[in-house]
């Protein structure tokens, strides 16, 4: 067994980084905050690569699976011996998994960080955050037990406000911040609901003993049921929407949109690559629980996110603000994930799902970060977020177009890019198990062939826009991290994650099936090509075609009116026949008890204030008057 | 001397005279006049020492030793209170008792 104990410093570092940065930052030069924070997290970055070098390559002995191993743990809370809760670092194919893109795409936001944030008033605020939001999902991913997970999850969700709502003094990033935070608790509640489930009827928070075979969850899954499910499948369906407020899934996405507040450094870590695949990676790591004791919680699973998918893809076609095409895309590229995990089954080849959605991961992250960063070097330069403030921009913006151009080929799934890797395992997988999924699976990939190069052209083609200052390309230290996204994203599709990270740890054999990949990879050109012939030149074609969709296209630009819903239900529903009347209560009768109390007190105090009148013939009659009774008390009634 | 006048006779007397004293003390106007009626109740508890020491203990002189000692202290306090007086009168330039009021509420 081999020691992993230093494994402890990786979540640790941002952790006492971010305490340094935020208590001490105002008194130094910023960019120095800013040099602190980035060798941080570069420390951390190589701590774990080293860490997924040995767990995968040097101290794995070939022919046996990937093993889950506790690096290390402690006992936390013990409250009974029924009930404890332990803290601890997990390690196992996803979490190293997990570690590397963590730390990799923070290390480029931190790096970009240094030029975009350049200027700004809170800069050492900001890189405080930073780390602590690069600690919380650190110690998300190593978790050891249900718990642990938990407790990170909400300091994940508390970074995410407080990242939001960076602008704080803009009233929309504070509504943004307010909005991601609330609706992110109220699936935590689902959350903490499953876990509660889930850990009674099971007796245990640990996940290596919940995810064994051979363990309480899965030897009992048939258990008591309640309308049609066991209690494991609730419990499962309850943790799942914990994941799905996380991860932004139909209906919970609301805040992810709005989310966009926030500075880009910040869309590009949260809400790209590593928050909203929090849900996936829950979903991941309690796998077995779901494929061998559940499977009509995968089945949720996989409907959910192909749906969310298809809705975000349909939304993001229409959208003009840069960043929200790219938030909807992100909620499709996640659908993508958790329908992959839904479909996918438990061992070997049965598990290529598992496998896929991880994979689709791990490439989303480097593509999806760059997108964000790309998009951030644009509006750096044009100080705007709308693309019809746009057009043109490739001969003033190189670097940034080029690596925006390699992302938006990834992302459609054309060889050889990752994303044709990732998505074809998706796509394989769906087709053995629901044709209809796979369908919608197909049509979302053409979907986002065309918004993403609609996008692309918008920005860097199109019409040449006439601009204030001539658009400056972003200075070394923002295209750096973008250079080296593109090229992770140009070549992860070659890492053999089928040997790596699979449902139970062993290698399998996958090979491209050409029969989905070709459809899938036309579909994706079909989609680039009608985008070419609508966008890369200035034309009327984009307005007919709205004008063609009609009602449809209204719809969908308004987001399907799904915030004029969530608003209906909130002011109209719940503030009037719940908040009001309990707040009228509040005011009225808690307070008015005090009130009483008070008022009863001053008018008895009122009466008796008499007595110290200042006159001494009246104190002198009462000194009497009380000898007197005293006297006769003591010799009659004594 | 004994046989001649009850004991309760003096009693009555000094009883008389502590209440008509402390009537006084609760109803004059005038501070000076309050502290006649203090002396009347003073002189009232001497001469109830007195009887009884008379009466009961002859042999002895207790009592007659602590109507002395009351008496110097009357006159001790009498010189104080006298002096709070003058005091009151150059402040509020007057001695009526319902004017020296503002210690209250």
């Amino acid at each position: 067994m081999v020691d992993y104990s230093y494994t402890l410093l990786i979540p640790l570092i941002p952790f006492v980084f971010f305490l340094l940065i935020g208590l001490t930052g105002h008194k130094m030069k910023p960019i120095v905050s800013g040099l602190i924070g980035t060798i941080g997290l570069g420390i951390v970055a190589i701590l774990s690569y080293v860490t997924a070098i040995r767990y995968f390559f040097t101290d794995h002995v070939a022919g046996t699976g990937f093993k889950s191993l506790k690096a290390l743990e402690v006992t936390w809370l013990h409250l009974t011996d029924k009930l404890t809760i332990n803290l601890g670092i997990l390690l196992d194919p996803i979490s190293v998994m997990m570690l590397v893109v963590i730390t990799t795409v923070s290390l480029m936001v931190h790096i970009y960080s240094i030029g975009y944030m350049k200027g700004e008033r809170g800069y050492h605020r900001f890189f405080a955050f930073l780390s602590l939001f690069s600690f919380s999902m650190l110690g998300l991913v190593l978790a050891t037990n249900i718990f642990q997970m938990y407790m990170f999850w909400e300091l994940v969700g508390v970074s995410s406000f407080l990242l939001i709502g960076f602008y704080y003094e803009k009233p929309s990033a504070v509504a943004a911040s307010k909005k991601a935070f609330i609706v992110t608790r109220f699936a935590d509640l689902g959350f903490l609901i499953g876990i509660l489930m889930l850990s009674f009827n099971t007796g245990t928070f640990d996940f290596q003993i919940l995810t064994s075979s051979t363990g309480p969850a899965i030897l009992h899954a048939g258990g008591a049921a309640f309308m049609g499910l066991s209690v494991l499948t609730w419990s499962l369906i309850f943790i799942f929407m914990g994941g799905a407020g996380k991860s932004a899934m139909f209906p919970l996405h609301i805040w992810l949109p709005d989310a966009m507040e926030g500075p880009t450094p910040v869309s590009a870590l949260i809400h790209a690559a590593t928050m909203v695949v929090a849900g996936v990676y829950l979903v991941a790591r309690l796998f077995p629980v779901y494929a061998l004791g559940a499977p009509d919680a995968l089945t949720v699973v996989a409907w959910v996110g192909g749906f969310s998918s298809l809705f975000a893809a349909i939304i993001a076609c229409t959208q003009t603000d840069i960043k929200r095409v790219l938030a909807y895309s992100t909620m499709s590229q996640i659908g993508y994930m958790m329908l992959a995990l839904g479909v996918s089954g438990y061992g070997g080849h049965d598990g290529l799902g598992f496998m896929a959605s991880n994979f689709h991961l791990f490439t989303h992250a480097m593509f999806k970060a760059l997108l964000f960063l790309g998009a951030g070097a644009v509006i750096h330069a044009v100080h705007s977020n709308d693309m019809t403030d746009m057009g043109s921009l490739r001969k003033y913006l190189p670097i940034t177009h080029l690596t925006f151009l390699i992302a938006c080929i990834t992302i459609a799934g054309v060889p050889p890019f990752s994303g044709f890797f990732s998505k074809d395992e998706i796509m394989v997988a769906a087709w053995h198990h629901n044709k209809i999924l796979f369908g919608i699976e197909f049509l979302v990939a053409g979907l986002t062939a065309f918004y993403m190069f609609r996008l692309y052209y918008s920005i860097f083609w199109g019409k040449q826009t006439h601009y204030h200052h001539k658009p400056h390309e972003a200075p070394f230290v923002m295209t750096i991290p973008l250079m080296i996204l593109a090229f992770g994203a140009m070549f992860a599709g070659f890492l053999p994650f089928h040997a790596l990270v699979t449902s139970d740890g062993l290698p399998f054999e996958a090979h491209i099936d050409w029969s989905i990949a070709i459809p899938s990879v036309l579909v994706g050109l079909v989609g680039i090509a009608i985008a070419t012939i609508m966008y890369m030149k200035v034309s009327v074609i984009p307005d007919n075609v709205a004008h063609a969709f009609g009602k449809t296209y209204r719809w969908a630009y308004r987001k399907f009116y799904m915030d004029e819903v969530y608003l209906f239900v909130t002011k109209k529903i719940i503030f009037k026949l719940i908040s009001d009347p309990v707040a009228w209560f509040d005011r009225h009768i808690v307070d008015g008890f005090m009130n009483l109390i008070a008022r009863v007190v001053e008018k008895t105090s009122y009466l008796i204030k008499g007595l110290q009148s200042g006159r001494l013939q009246q104190y002198g009659f009462v000194f009497v008057t009380g000898a007197i009774a005293l006297v006769l008390l003591f010799v009659y009634l004594w | 001397m004994t046989g001649t006048i009850p004991l309760q006779y003096f009693l009555i007397i000094s009883t008389l005279m502590f209440f008509i004293g402390i009537y006084g003390f609760l109803t004059r106007k005038n501070l000076i006049t309050m502290l006649m009626s203090i002396e009347l109740i003073l002189n009232s508890v001497n001469i109830n020492f007195v009887a009884f020491n008379r009466y009961l203990y002859p042999q002895n002189l207790q009592g007659h030793f602590f109507t002395l000692i009351i008496i110097a202290i009357a006159a001790a306090e009498a010189a104080v209170a006298i002096a709070i007086i003058i005091n009151i009168y150059r402040n509020f330039r007057s001695i009526d008792v319902d004017r020296v009021d503002e210690m209250k509420f």
